[in-house]
């Protein structure tokens, strides 16, 4: 077997589905933003797979640029999301998604 | 050699990624998800992305993992573990269906006829990257200028956002 592409892009499917699963089934705000971590990096191998096969026996690095992109937005996104659980988390005393539904009308 | 590490790192990150969504322990299913962002960063060395091998330790392993531990422990009174919710059938078909579909348009296309941009930076396979991701983020033409300083600005806006969030209501 020779490496290529199509073994990094399924690798990236199954992560990236493992991911979806988890933030939609599970009801603890912290474990749905580990699970979106996990879709942000399926993404990522992506990026970097196709920046190193697209074009045979060089790096294209635009694939590099977006994924330093995506790292920082991530990295972002964590901080103000664990920002937000801790709040919801001392007003209820509970990060359960499905008991967070005050806005549902 | 490569396929042979590339099958142990697929098996590592699949398993610890699974792990995540099924363990019923917060803190284990945070340590397993640091282990996961490991693997992806030892993927990278597989492709050549020296440079973002590092940046994954460093702000994946290091940061996010860190940030996260740190907010299963602030809420670690509630002992009631990562359950599943009301959709957790709906949810698998969900994501079985994303990636019978994923892997559908993957192995149905041909990537040898892919057209590329002309003007994007190339390095070759055995040199390393981080000059060339310089050149790739910072030329004149082509770069992204622009992104990295709105980037930075995203960064602050969320900096000052999360401490604005999470500071105490009492002093005012």
């Amino acid at each position: 077997m020779s490496l290529g592409l199509e073994h990094y892009l399924i690798l990236s499917a199954i992560l990236f589905c493992i991911g979806l699963y988890g933030a939609l089934a599970k009801r603890n705000a912290v474990v749905i933003l580990m699970c979106i971590e996990i879709m942000l990096n399926a993404v990522n191998i992506a990026m970097v797979a196709f920046s190193r096969y697209l074009v045979p026996d060089v790096v294209v690095l635009t694939g590099h640029v977006f994924a330093i992109f995506i790292m920082t937005v991530a990295a972002a996104e964590a901080a103000v999301g664990l920002a937000i659980i801790i709040t919801i988390y001392r007003n209820r005393r509970d990060v359960d998604v499905e008991q967070a539904d005050s806005m549902k009308g | 050699m490569i396929e042979f590490a590339f099958c142990i790192i697929a098996i590592v990150l699949v398993g610890s990624a699974l792990a995540v969504v099924l363990v019923r322990d917060i803190f284990r299913a945070a340590l397993l998800l640091i282990m996961c962002f490991f693997a992806v960063a030892a993927l990278y060395i597989t492709l050549n992305a020296d440079f973002l091998a590092a940046v994954q330790v460093l702000v994946y392993a290091g940061a996010v993992g860190i940030l996260l531990i740190f907010a299963v422990l602030l809420t670690r009174d509630l002992r009631q573990g990562s359950p599943f919710g009301r959709i957790n059938k709906p949810a698998l078909l969900l994501a079985l269906l994303v990636l019978a579909t994923i892997i559908g348009v993957v192995v149905a296309t041909d990537w040898n006829n892919v057209s590329t941009v002309s003007q994007a930076v190339e390095v070759p396979i055995d040199e390393a990257t981080t000059s060339s991701i310089a050149e790739a983020l910072f030329s004149q033409d082509g770069g992204f200028v622009l992104p990295f300083e709105i980037a930075s600005v995203l960064l602050l806006a969320a900096l000052i956002g999360a401490v604005v969030l999470v500071r105490s209501k009492e002093k005012d």
